[in-house]
Parts: structure tokens; sequence; C-alpha cells
């Protein structure tokens, strides 16, 4: 059965039928629908729902129930986000599993509350320090975040690697049908016999991102960045939309995949052959099936709600095999479909 | 087969309800749709506007640049949205409120006093149902009862379900009007 859901509410439902029993917030603007939805509903389902003093005090919150081995959550929105990267740097430096989910707006600084997507950097290359990397998902359909929000707990909890799902206030804020995903029944969710349940009849668990001893603590990397390529092995995801004759293919991800799949089928009408490729991973990027594209189509069009992140990545897929220009939109302003036509019409014609 | 459906009006004239019934109408009968709210602090007190899009195929973006429909409650509305409505697009607009509109490219002007009509009925806060109707018979995709299904749906969910039969009734003027 379908039901009308935000994004917000959709993502907050998902986590609660992942299995997800402890959420920790702080909230601000445009997520606060999955707070209140967390608020109103966790609990019910025997889960603890905190509101913290602050995101710094939530992110170790999430430290703490993930270290118990409970499946927990936190959400924000950039410059939330932005508070809680020391601690997220923590819990991969610890190998701890966790949902964080960004819905981003519009910045640097305080900005403003408009959908934007200049947290890319920020999310795939690091954005906390040190040498790690976070699995990050970016859902275009309300729909399709439920369902990444189901998949990001349980690839963190495969891979012992955080998962982020970024999303921006549009996709918060707006609604749409959504199918919900079953629920995960509590028995199903894998054992972690690594994580801190009191050490009664067994050897104590330990965990921790600390060695002082540089040889020792590289090994731990080598064994982490191990886990990071067999993940970029498996976990490629993206969508690709009539793209077989294509004479420009759009980049773009999130709520700008969607809006560009509305100008393909406009410059279809036309009679101009565009297309559309879609990361859904953006960490594992699409590298390997982007170039493929490359080899044959002369054209690919990054459209992003910033001055230029993904593009870089699709400029390292592509190593000038097609031409790449860009555009994008700044402060939060979304461009039409009309818009980002007239930009595709500099580079193919009909 | 793609339908953008622009809402405006002041924030506390009920303009993202109508249009969440209307969405919600909507998915009951089938199709896809999307319902995108103006949100921020322009939602308190200032203007509030909703887009929504019906469609037989996944709704791509949900902004829309020239909607087939707008509904504009007031003054301002109609000078913000007026100009981006389709040729040969409608604009229901509440004369209530706007006694001389300044008429937009060639988009059809249906002017409807949806305050009046509301007060007649005994509730002036039903204006939103009354555009709704009106929305749902220009469009002709569903019948009015689905509307006043998602309708009594969405009143029940808030539980003010005494509301249920004056909106009911300004859904029906509304939709006999256009």
């Amino acid at each position: 059965m379908k039901v009308l859901l935000r994004g917000n509410e959709a993502m907050a439902e998902a986590a609660i039928r992942a299995g997800c029993r402890c959420y920790f917030c702080y909230p601000i603007t445009p997520q606060g629908e999955l707070v209140e939805y967390m608020a109103r509903h966790l609990p019910r389902h025997g889960g603890v729902f905190l509101q913290a003093e602050s995101e710094v005090a939530a992110i170790n919150m999430v430290y703490g129930a993930a270290a118990a081995g409970v499946r927990t959550m936190t959400s924000s929105s950039s410059p939330g986000i932005s508070l809680k990267m020391e601690g997220i740097s923590y819990l991969a430096g610890a190998r701890l599993p966790a949902v964080i989910v960004n819905v981003m707006r519009a910045g640097p600084g305080l900005g403003n509350i408009a959908p934007a997507q200049g947290d890319y950097f920020q999310a795939t290359k690091g954005g906390g320090h040190g040498d790690y990397r976070l699995i990050v998902l970016a859902p275009s359909t309300v729909q399709e975040a439920a369902e990444l929000v189901m998949l990001a707990f349980d690839l963190s909890d495969r891979y012992r690697v955080p998962a982020m799902i970024l999303a921006d206030g549009m996709l918060g804020q707006m609604m749409e049908p959504v199918e919900l995903p079953e629920p995960i029944p509590p028995g199903r969710i894998p054992p972690k016999p690594w994580a801190l349940t009191g050490a009664k009849d067994r050897a104590p668990n330990v965990v921790s991102s600390f060695d002082l001893d540089p040889y020792r603590f590289r090994e731990i990397l080598r064994a982490l960045w191990a886990v990071y390529r067999e993940i970029e092995r498996n976990e490629v995801r993206w969508e690709e939309y009539a793209t077989e004759d294509a004479e420009l293919v759009l980049v773009a991800y999130g709520t700008m995949g969607r809006i560009c799949r509305t100008v393909v089928r406009r410059a279809r009408k036309e009679g101009l052959r565009v297309g559309l490729f879609r990361p859904i991973s953006l960490w594992p990027f699409p590298y390997a099936p982007l170039r493929r594209l490359a080899e044959r189509v002369p054209v690919l069009l990054t459209v992003e709600l910033s001055a230029g992140q993904m593009w870089e990545d699709v400029r390292l897929a592509v190593e000038g095999r097609a031409k790449t220009p860009f555009y994008g939109e700044l402060g939060g302003v979304v461009p039409t479909p009309e818009e980002i036509l007239s930009e595709v019409k500099k580079h193919v014609r009909g | 087969m793609e339908i953008g459906v622009i809402f405006a009006g002041f924030g506390g004239q009920g303009i993202l309800l109508a249009g969440k019934v209307l969405a919600q109408a909507a998915m009951e009968r089938g199709f896809e749709v999307t319902w995108l709210p103006s949100y921020g602090p322009e939602m308190r007190g200032g203007t509030a506007n909703c887009t929504v899009v019906i469609a037989d195929e996944p709704v791509g973006s949900p902004i829309v640049d020239r909607p087939q429909i707008l509904v504009a409650m007031n003054g301002p509305s109609l000078e913000r949205f007026g100009p981006r409505v389709a040729p040969g697009g409608m604009i229901i607009l509440n004369s209530s409120l706007v006694k001389e509109p300044s008429v937009q490219g060639n988009a059809r002007l249906l002017p409807i006093p949806l305050n009046d009509i509301a007060q007649e009925l005994g509730e002036v806060r039903a204006a939103n149902m009354v555009a709704l109707g009106a929305v749902v018979k220009v469009l002709g995709l569903f019948p009015l009862e689905a509307a006043a299904e998602a309708l009594a749906k969405e009143l029940g969910a808030r539980g003010r379900e005494k509301l249920l039969e004056v909106n009911r009734q300004a859904l029906w003027r509304g939709f006999a009007l256009a």
C-alpha cells in the first residue's frame, strides 16, 4: 500500500523498519520532520529518542550506541553535519557502523535553508580528519530515500563503515507516494561479536580509534583500506536513463538527478538525443561505468546545486575521453528544467 | 501526461492543505504525484505556496516552470505566479480579494469569490476547498469524490472530523462554478 510521506518522514520510518533503536539529534531546518517523526514513533518500538544538548553530543551518543552493537542513526543539515565531523572520523577509525543523514542546505557558514549540494566534498572526501571514507548514498525520490536508508544500515553493519545519506532540503520537504519496505525482524540483524555487550564468559572486546605505535596503526589502516577496496568492488550503484543513443548525457545526483530526468524527456520531444547518468552511490563513485559511457558519448554535462564538486569525480572518471562541461547554481537556487535545457542546447544540436 | 498545479496565497489560507489533499486524491486514483511546499520563514504570516505535479509516469522535476493551473488566493500570488502559467493554462483567482486583476499572457482567468462562498457556508477558512473543487473540475482526471475522501482522511488524521461537512460543501460549490 502506498502512503504519501515527506522525504524526512520516509527516512525516519525506514530507519525504524531497518531496526534502528537509538536515534540522537539536535534540531535544524530543513530536516525537522525527521526529528519529530522519530520523537513520536521510535519510543513505541522500544527505541531511544534523545534530543541532545548539541550536535557534538549527539554524534558521540551515536558512537556509544554503535559500540554497544545497536543500530543507531543521527540526522542533521549542513552546518550541523560540520559539527558532527570529528565524531564521524572517530566512528570511521573505530570501525563502528552508524547511519548519518545529511539533508543539505546552502552554505558555507549559516547560509540559508534552501536546498543545495555543497557538501559533496565533505561527505565523499573526508570532512573529518584522517584517512577514511564513508559509504555515501544519494536518493532522488522519497521512495528511494526510504530504500537507501534501509540499505545504509545493512552496508554499514556488513563492512563496519559508517554510512551517510546525502539528501537535500527539497527531497526532505517534498511528499511523494511511498511503498514502505518491510520491517526487518529483530532476529534477522546479523550478530556483532565485536560489540561491547558486557564481557561475561568471554575476553573483553575493545573499540578504539587509537594506537600510539605507527607500525601497528598502519596495519589497522591497511586492513581498513582493504575493506574500502572491497566496497569499491561490490557497492557501486548508478542509474542510466535514455543513454543508448545519446549525444549528450547529463550527470547529476539526488534532486538534481530527477530534475534532469524531466530535461531529458523535454529534450527528446524536441528531437535532441540526451540521456541521464545518475550516481546513486557517491562513494564508491561509479568511475568505471561513467568511463565506459565516455567512450561513446561526446559530451557529459554535469549539473549540480554547487560550484562543481562531483564534477571533479566526473572528470577523474572520463580522463579526457569526452567533453565535460559544467552547469551549477549557488546559494540554494534550484535551476528549472527550462534553464538546464537551454544549457544543453549550447552543446548539442537536433 | 504531466500536469503542474501551483497553489499560492497568504500563510493561514490553507494553501499547503489544499495541495496535500489534491496530491492524496491523485495518488489514491493511481497517479504519480509530488507535493512540494515553500518552506521556511516565508510560511509564517507571509506568502505560502505549494506545487503539485500529477503524472502518469514517475515525476521528474517537482518544481514547475510552467504550471497548467494556478490557484491565486490573493493579489501578490497572482503577480508572482500569473506570468508563469502555461499558454492555455488556467488561473483560478480569488475574486473576493482581487477585484481588478491585471491579466497575464495567454492564460485563461476563472474568477471565483472564494472567500464570499466560504463565508456563506459559515466557514471562511473553507475558501481553500472551494478552490480545490474548481481545480478538480478543471483537471478532469478524477471525480470530486476522490478529493472528498482524501479530505476526510486528512481531517480525520488531525482530529477535525466536525469540519468535514462544511468543507465537502465547499468542494462541491467550487466544482459547480468551474
